[in-house]
């Protein structure tokens, strides 16, 4: 088997070297079903459960003792467990972006980072789906936001965005659940087909659903996935447009503004694209999936991260140009204290880690170093995270009567949840990749075919 | 009182993981069957699940304060003002709402001690008696009595009685906030002590030379409420308040011409003041005295002059001289015999009893009520004195300091536990009747003392009646004992006034210019004691709600601090939460201190009460005890005073850490030539309700509205404290104030700055404004915050499920949540509770409602007999204790209504109302008097 | 496989059983609640047609309609039965020996403040919330007590109001034209627009 990949440079090519449809499923099923666990793994993997556990010890002492275990205040009533919600949130966003829109708009060099894309999407949206209940005061009772007929005669209070989070958030969770999962039912075909464990073909047998492959099976398959991709795509500008409501439509200086929809959606695309990377080079050169994951695909991202930057700098610029704009002394307030306030260091770390490190990304010789990308991507992670923060508590601690006027200061329990539900997230991500296979082998070998010889 | 542990120890991990259990295991359990028991016989006039409220009184100091105390089922839950007793009208201090909360706290004395040793009264008795046969002999030598101020009749008869059986007995009193120098200050004027009772309302121009005859003298309440009557600006004249004191009080706050100085300087400055007054003006005089005396000289038998407890005598015989020359004796002033016997110098008195100690002339002493080891002067050395007397017997509601030196403790039975009488300021003469039978088994100090007298059978009861069936004589003794309980006063037993003659004339303009070279040295730092605007003399330590109550200038709970001016602060390179020590003398005493605004220069300032060491679980271990470095010739100011900063921090728990407007238009204030010159002067085109995308509220039959005039609110903090005995708040403890969790409904904010020209100390008392337009309810999930057909906006706490969105979205934050489990369980706080009122569980936001159960409760009773409410007929509990009337609420769709009234004041304005909530609740613009033609800035030089 | 499947179905159904159980009223409709004295409605208030007033004294004037003290029944008992065993335990709590706990039949949740006295005021008759308590020789509730049971009359209480006349009559049965009737009396009571009566503030503080 030739392959003309020399004549088009490594960086453009979306696979790498000669593969035949064996070759692909035995490098990408091998990683599931033969690979022996490393020690580095085993390692990745206890530090990850050790965090999980202290999530569960930090929700436990939550439930039984209040939120006042939080350093959440009068009048900072929200505080870290709202920020890791949208932070969150956002992170899910780039998954669905990349498996669904770029899949409409038949982006071939999705097709190796889609799945893991998807996955991290499903993981992130189970972490902010956490929190909203975590910071309720009475969290037994979440499910009064939920419509139901009851003995009370009492419906949810439809104008609260509070009500549309619920929505909004559990059909985006189905929706890429469902999308995830259909897209896995060939491979996990595959894995049933080779693997000699009883217990694997028992597992993946009854997840396969039956998947026998044959033409019919096929036609479905892609039907389906097409309409999912296509219910999916306006799902990715609804939920961070939703999640932003909860801001704007209050009066806190700061929050109450049109920009917040369009702004939060970049802002999610943004963080989503970093996350992406962080999790993508590691994997990559964990398991040597250089030839499936290559540097275009990298580049291609980091593009895609620079230019969402630019909407989110954009924004930052509108956002105090409107303040100053309205000549209304409290809006006008709330952007002067951000900058120059008691927070206003978390501001300066903000405008560094979304506005400054990413225009690296405009050199090409950056753009081609995965060292480089991922500590870019993990900087915007940091600032994306404290750009929330920002907005929520540095507008709530200094509202409208200066009598009020408060501070936050974190404690134990608000960075142990933060940590625990990144180990959880973490855990379940490595759990992923270890049992499932984390490049779609169907599509893989598709586009192998598909690009065989013509257009790498 | 909740604290957290940083991280969970080993214990409260185990707690968690069985309370998560229990929390799983929850969901299947089911709440038991409710048991109903009944009365055996039922006690009359009571209808089963409606309060009955009884007249009695409250004193502190000896000093009465009228009260009706409101009792659900026979359980006393919430004081009022008496509105027949002259010294309330209606109203409260903040000190008074507390004491329900005394009565109940579960840390009072509930046994009699010997030794440290659980005894039992008989053997007390047994010892009584045997002593009682020496007494018999050598006429009770040896037999000392230590009170406080005594008002009692019946307990001076019994004295009487006392000293007939035992001549030789000695009677002692101490107070450690005393009134010694108004009561030598009346001597050196008329020759007798005498109490002046002053008359506000007819006053024009008042001079305060360091008189808190708002916040403290006796009959503040009073005061407060003649006070404000001459300052309501719709009346087109009020009158002119000058004040000079070192630290700033809320009597200041509510001047027109406030002067800072120290308090050894307020002498010089009167004699200055009276020159000006009396002779020609000197040309450097101060503007503040050239001023006052202006104004005082223009008011002739209108002004009055009147010095506070903590000045010399010769401050109170110059200002009683001043208000002859006035001619105010008698027109502004007037003086009635001492209404409270006390001694003639406690200082003196309780100096006497050391000494007889010293020289073992005591072998029994009782001390009744009081805390001298704790609150004596550090100097007196009663500690040691104590150890000498063989027998010494402590007589208190609380097992405190001075009852773990005694020999014995007797615990007390509280004011509203039994039979007695006490006396007004004005010698109003109250007869105290029991709400409840003794919670501790504690014993009225009626039946202490007949005990001393060999008489262990009469109860308080027998002793009360008897003596005033002895004073009634056969006039209808049974109907005017029945009036005196009903009514809450003995009928025409308000003292009648002295005639005096001219009180003497202690300085002529050559004393004055004498006088002026005594000014102290002008660098040297004095320090100033005060008592504590909410624990007093530190009686109150153990009343939570007293402790958490924000102090009216410092906005400080839980810890008193050295309280200093900015520019002293900066000498000392210190700032806020530094702890410094101060010296006296050769005493030393670690304080932190905190900046305040309008402080004197060059002084310090500690409230006493704190640093309690036996107050009990609440009260023990917050602040400093002043009393460390108070001496016996230096009871209120001392100087030479070194500070010396110390390297380390103290953390003090305020309730607002910002005190500048920012310009933003939240508290609107004039003078009262702007009013008259613009009676809109306070409106804002933002203030008229824009259009709305929301539909209005539906008018029921009623619309409830409140109005709250700053120009009347002196800050005294009453109704922060009346709605939390109303509404079953709880509080939160320190480290949650310090966290940003107290649960006021009510608060009130204290700003400083720049209104009416000169930078003054503003109060704005902030419940829910109950906007028409709500913000919090429109982001509410669950419909729990939503409003009635009558426009209260009301919390739903069972529907709560605490996304605290609400909170965020309210531009007032005045909702308050429940972080944490506050609400104590325990079996007082659920006798104390108002049946009315559901008490809240952790996560669970509350609010201010206008007190909806009175509302509810008021209209229930005039549907149920058919009519419409009266206007007045519901009060909330804010505008029922406030001392000036501040507060007027009421139904808006009445056009005769006192609260629309308010309303159509030109004074009207909404808080925020540019964001077009629409309030219910609004203000009126405050107004201040400063004499015309004065350059405010002045103001601003003398501070 | 199957035997995890079959768990997880049981172990979802106990749950939904556990949460019905919780919710459910209590003490259950129609469950005779065992009480110190085994008081008898039917002997008392049907039989010898003793009217409520007689015992619930502040029905009329207060929010709580009264548990007789015990000596309103000593008024008869100190004379009649002296000696029943049933009644030793009322002899002795009125001795002041022991205290005498009734258990609660209608009780609701601490949250919500019912008031008597305004609904007899207006036309509610004991028997409308009460049933036919007359009939019961152990008292047990006839109604859920729900939230939607209350607010099912308070958005129409013409469905169920009647003259004050027949308030404690316990035999009244709704004429055919009840809705006519009701509407006649809501207007003569002057009752509150439903607007006011479903107000979260009428029964929650």
């Amino acid at each position: 088997m030739n392959s003309t990949v020399a004549s088009e440079g490594p960086s453009q090519a979306t696979v790498k070297g000669s593969y035949t449809y064996g070759s692909i499923t035995d490098k990408i099923a091998d990683i599931v079903l033969e690979r022996r666990t490393t020690p580095g793994f085993a390692i990745a993997l206890a530090i990850a459960g050790a965090f999980t556990v202290l999530f569960i010890v930090a929700i436990a002492y939550l439930f039984a003792t209040g939120v006042g275990i939080w350093g959440v205040n009068e009048p900072v009533a929200w505080a870290f467990a709202l920020t890791n919600f949208v932070w969150w949130v956002g992170i899910g966003h780039a998954g669905t972006f990349i498996s669904a829109i770029l899949l409409l708009l038949r982006q071939k060099w999705r097709t190796s980072i889609n799945r893991f894309a998807e996955a991290m999407t499903i993981f992130a949206v189970a972490m902010a789906g956490l929190m909203p209940i975590l910071h309720l005061g009475r969290p037994w009772f979440f499910y009064w936001l939920i419509p139901y007929p009851d003995v009370m005669n009492v419906w949810p209070q439809w104008r609260s965005p509070l009500v549309w989070d619920i929505f909004a958030i559990s059909t985006y969770i189905i929706v890429s659940i469902l999308f995830w999962y259909m897209g896995l039912l060939p491979d996990v075909a595959t894995l049933r087909d080779r693997a000699h464990k009883r217990w694997q073909q028992v597992v993946y047998g009854l997840l396969a659903l039956g998947w026998r492959g044959d033409a019919r099976h096929w036609q479905r398959f892609d039907t389906t996935y097409l309409l999912l991709a296509g219910l999916a795509t306006p799902l990715v500008i609804s939920v961070h447009s939703v999640v932003s409501l909860d801001f704007s439509i209050g009066n806190v200086p700061g929050w109450h503004s049109t920009i917040f929809p369009p702004y939060f959606v970049a802002g999610a695309l943004f963080s989503g694209f970093a996350m992406a990377l962080t999790l993508g080079i590691p994997l990559r050169a964990l398991f040597k999936l250089h030839d499936f994951i290559t540097d275009r695909h990298l580049a291609n991202m980091a593009k895609l991260l620079l230019a969402c930057g630019l909407i989110v700098d954009y924004s930052y610029a509108v956002e105090t140009y409107t303040a100053f704009y309205s000549a209304d002394r409290y809006e006008t307030y709330a952007i002067m204290n951000r900058m120059t306030g008691p927070y206003a260091w978390v501001y300066a770390t903000v405008m560094f880690c979304n506005v400054v490190t990413p225009q690296l990304i405009w050199f090409k010789r950056i753009r081609a170093m995965p060292v480089v990308l991922f500590a870019i991507a993990a900087i915007v992670n940091v600032g994306m995270w404290l750009e929330r923060f920002m907005i929520i508590v540095v507008s709530l601690h200094r509202d409208f009567l200066p009598a009020n006027w408060g501070f936050f200061t974190p404690t134990f329990w608000d960075l142990a949840t933060l940590a625990g539900s990144l180990g959880t997230f973490a855990l379940l991500f490595l759990l992923f990749v270890r049992f499932l296979p984390a490049i779609s082998m169907s599509e893989m070998r598709k586009l192998n075919e598909e690009t065989r010889g013509v257009d790498r | 009182m909740l604290d957290l542990p940083p991280i969970v120890d080993r214990r409260s991990f185990m707690k968690l993981m069985s309370a998560s259990i229990a929390l799983a295991g929850g969901a299947c359990t089911r709440a038991p069957l409710e048991p109903i028991v009944p009365y055996a016989r039922q006690p009359e006039g009571m209808v089963q699940g409606e309060p009955l409220f009884f007249a009695t009184a409250l004193t502190r100091g000896g000093y009465a304060h009228g009260v009706l105390v409101e009792s659900n089922m026979g359980r006393p839950t919430k004081i009022e003002g008496n509105p027949a007793h002259p010294a309330s009208l209606g109203s409260t201090g903040p000190l008074e709402q507390g004491r329900i909360l005394e009565l109940w706290d579960p840390d009072r004395s509930r046994v009699i001690q010997h030794l440290g040793q659980i005894d039992s009264w008989e053997n007390l008795a047994s010892l009584i008696r045997s002593r009682g046969q020496r007494w018999q002999a050598d006429g009770g030598e040896g037999l000392r009595i230590l009170a406080g101020g005594v008002s009692s009749p019946t307990l001076l008869a019994q004295w009487r009685l006392l000293l007939e059986k035992y001549p030789r007995a000695r009677i002692h009193h101490y107070e450690p906030v005393n009134r010694d120098n108004v009561y030598a200050g009346a001597r050196a004027s008329f020759g007798r002590p005498l109490e002046p009772i002053y008359h506000f309302d007819r006053a024009r121009v008042i001079v305060s030379l360091e008189a808190d005859f708002l916040g403290g003298l006796p009959g503040h309440v009073r005061y407060a409420r003649d006070f404000s009557r001459g300052r309501r600006p719709e009346a087109r004249s009020m009158n002119r308040l000058y004040v000079v004191e070192c630290m700033p009080s809320i009597t200041g706050a509510a001047a027109d011409h406030r002067l800072a100085r120290r308090s050894s300087e307020i002498h010089s400055l009167a004699l200055r003041l009276a020159a000006a007054t009396t002779g020609p003006v000197s040309a450097d005089a101060l503007p503040w005295v050239r001023s006052a005396a202006a104004d005082l000289r223009q008011h002739h038998g209108a002004s009055l002059v009147l010095a506070g407890d903590e000045q010399p005598p010769e401050v109170h015989a110059l200002a009683h001289h001043l208000n002859e020359v006035l001619g105010n004796r008698g027109a502004t002033v007037d003086f009635i015999a001492l209404p409270v016997t006390t001694a003639q110098s406690n200082h003196d008195s309780l100096a006497q009893l050391v000494e007889d100690m010293r020289h073992g002339r005591v072998d029994t002493l009782l001390i009744l009520g009081g805390n001298p080891l704790y609150d004596s002067p550090v100097d007196a050395g009663f500690a040691e004195a104590l150890r000498s007397a063989s027998v010494s017997i402590h007589f208190g509601l609380h097992h405190n300091e001075t009852s773990h030196h005694c020999t014995w403790h007797v615990p007390a039975a509280h004011e509203l536990e039994t039979w007695s009488d006490a006396t007004a300021y004005d010698g109003t003469v109250t007869i105290q009747q029991p709400l409840i039978a003794p919670l501790y088994g504690g014993r009225p100090v009626h039946e202490m003392l007949a005990a001393l007298t060999g008489d262990f059978d009469s109860t308080a009861h027998s002793l009360v009646r008897n003596y005033w069936m002895g004073v009634f004589g056969n006039q209808q003794p049974e109907e005017r004992w029945a009036n005196c309980l009903r009514s809450g006063v003995v009928s025409e037993s308000t003292a009648r006034y002295e005639n005096t003659q001219a009180a003497k004339a202690v300085v002529g303009d050559a004393g004055a210019t004498a006088a002026v070279g005594t000014v102290p040295d002008p660098k040297e730092i004095e320090l100033a004691f005060r008592p504590d605007p909410t624990l007093w003399d530190g009686r109150y330590a153990n009343v939570a709600w007293l402790q958490e109550l924000p102090k009216p200038m410092t906005q400080l709970t839980w810890d008193n601090a050295a309280f200093m001016s900015d520019a002293l602060a900066q000498q000392l390179q210190v700032t806020n939460e530094d702890v410094v020590e101060l010296e006296v003398g050769n005493r030393t005493l670690r304080a932190p201190v905190w900046v305040v605004p309008h402080h004197a220069e060059h002084a310090l300032t500690l409230y006493l009460g704190s640093g309690r060491t036996a107050a009990g679980p609440v009260g023990t271990g917050h602040g400093v005890n002043a009393f460390a470095l108070r001496t016996q010739n230096a009871p209120w100011f001392a100087g030479g005073v070194k500070v010396r900063k110390l390297n380390e921090r103290y953390r003090l728990a305020t309730v607002q850490s910002h005190h500048r407007l920012e310009g933003r238009p939240i508290i609107r204030a004039g003078t009262l030539a702007d009013y008259l010159h613009d009676p809109q002067f306070a409106r804002q085109e933002s203030d008229r309700p824009a259009a709305s995308l929301y539909p209005d509220v539906p008018r029921a039959e009623y619309a409830w509205g409140m109005s709250i005039d700053l120009a009347s609110c002196i800050g005294c903090g009453a109704c922060t404290i009346a709605c939390q005995a109303e509404n079953n708040i709880p509080t939160v403890g320190k480290s949650e104030v310090i966290a940003g969790r107290e649960l006021h409904w009510i608060r009130v904010d204290r700003y400083e700055d720049a209104a009416a020209g000169a930078q003054r100390t503003l109060f704005q008392p902030v419940p829910c404004m109950q906007c028409e337009h709500a913000p919090c309810e429109l982001v509410c999930p669950v419909e729990a915050s939503v409003h009635d057909a009558e426009g209260i906006n009301v919390q739903v706490y069972n529907r709560c499920v605490g996304t605290r969105f609400c909170s965020n979205n309210c531009p007032y934050k005045v909702r308050r949540f429940n972080f944490l489990s506050y609400s104590k369980e325990d079996a007082q706080s659920a006798a104390l509770h108002n049946p009315e009122v559901t008490v809240r569980m952790r996560g669970v936001m509350e609010k201010c409602n206008y007190c909806l159960q009175r509302v509810v409760r008021g209209r229930i009773s005039a549907d149920r007999d058919d009519r419409a409410l009266r206007d007045g007929e519901v009060v909330t509990a804010c505008q029922a204790v406030c001392p000036t009337q501040a507060i007027v609420f009421g139904d808006l769709n009445d056009p005769h209504s006192e609260v629309r009234a308010a309303k159509g004041s030109s004074r009207t304005y909404t808080l925020l109302g540019e964001l077009n909530t629409r309030p219910r609740t609004t203000y009126l613009a405050r107004v201040v008097n400063p004499a015309t033609g004065r350059d405010p800035s002045e103001d601003g030089g003398e501070r | 496989m199957k035997v995890g499947a079959i768990g997880a179905v049981i172990v979802v159904i106990a749950a939904i059983l556990a949460w019905r159980r919780s919710v459910a009223p209590r003490p259950a409709v129609g469950a005779p609640v065992d009480q110190p004295v085994p008081f008898s409605h039917k002997h008392h208030a049907g039989d010898d047609g003793i009217d409520c007033r007689y015992c619930h004294t502040s029905v009329e004037t207060s929010a709580f309609a009264g548990i007789p003290p015990l000596s309103t029944c000593m008024t008869c008992h100190s004379q009649l039965f002296t000696d029943a065993p049933l009644l030793a335990p009322l002899r002795a709590s009125f001795a002041g020996q022991q205290t005498l706990a009734w258990q609660r039949v209608h009780d609701l949740p601490d949250f919500v403040y019912f008031d008597h006295s305004i609904h007899i005021a207006k036309g509610v008759g004991c028997s409308t919330c009460h049933g036919a308590v007359d009939t019961m020789p152990l008292t047990s509730r006839v109604a859920s007590l729900h939230m939607q049971w209350c607010l099912d009359c308070h958005r129409e209480p013409e469905r169920y109001l009647r003259p004050k006349s027949q308030v404690f009559n316990m035999k009244w049965q709704a004429p055919p034209d009840q809705r006519v009737l009701g509407k006649k009396l809501r207007a003569i009571y002057h009752i509150h627009p439903s607007s006011v009566l479903t107000s979260c503030s009428t029964c929650h503080r």
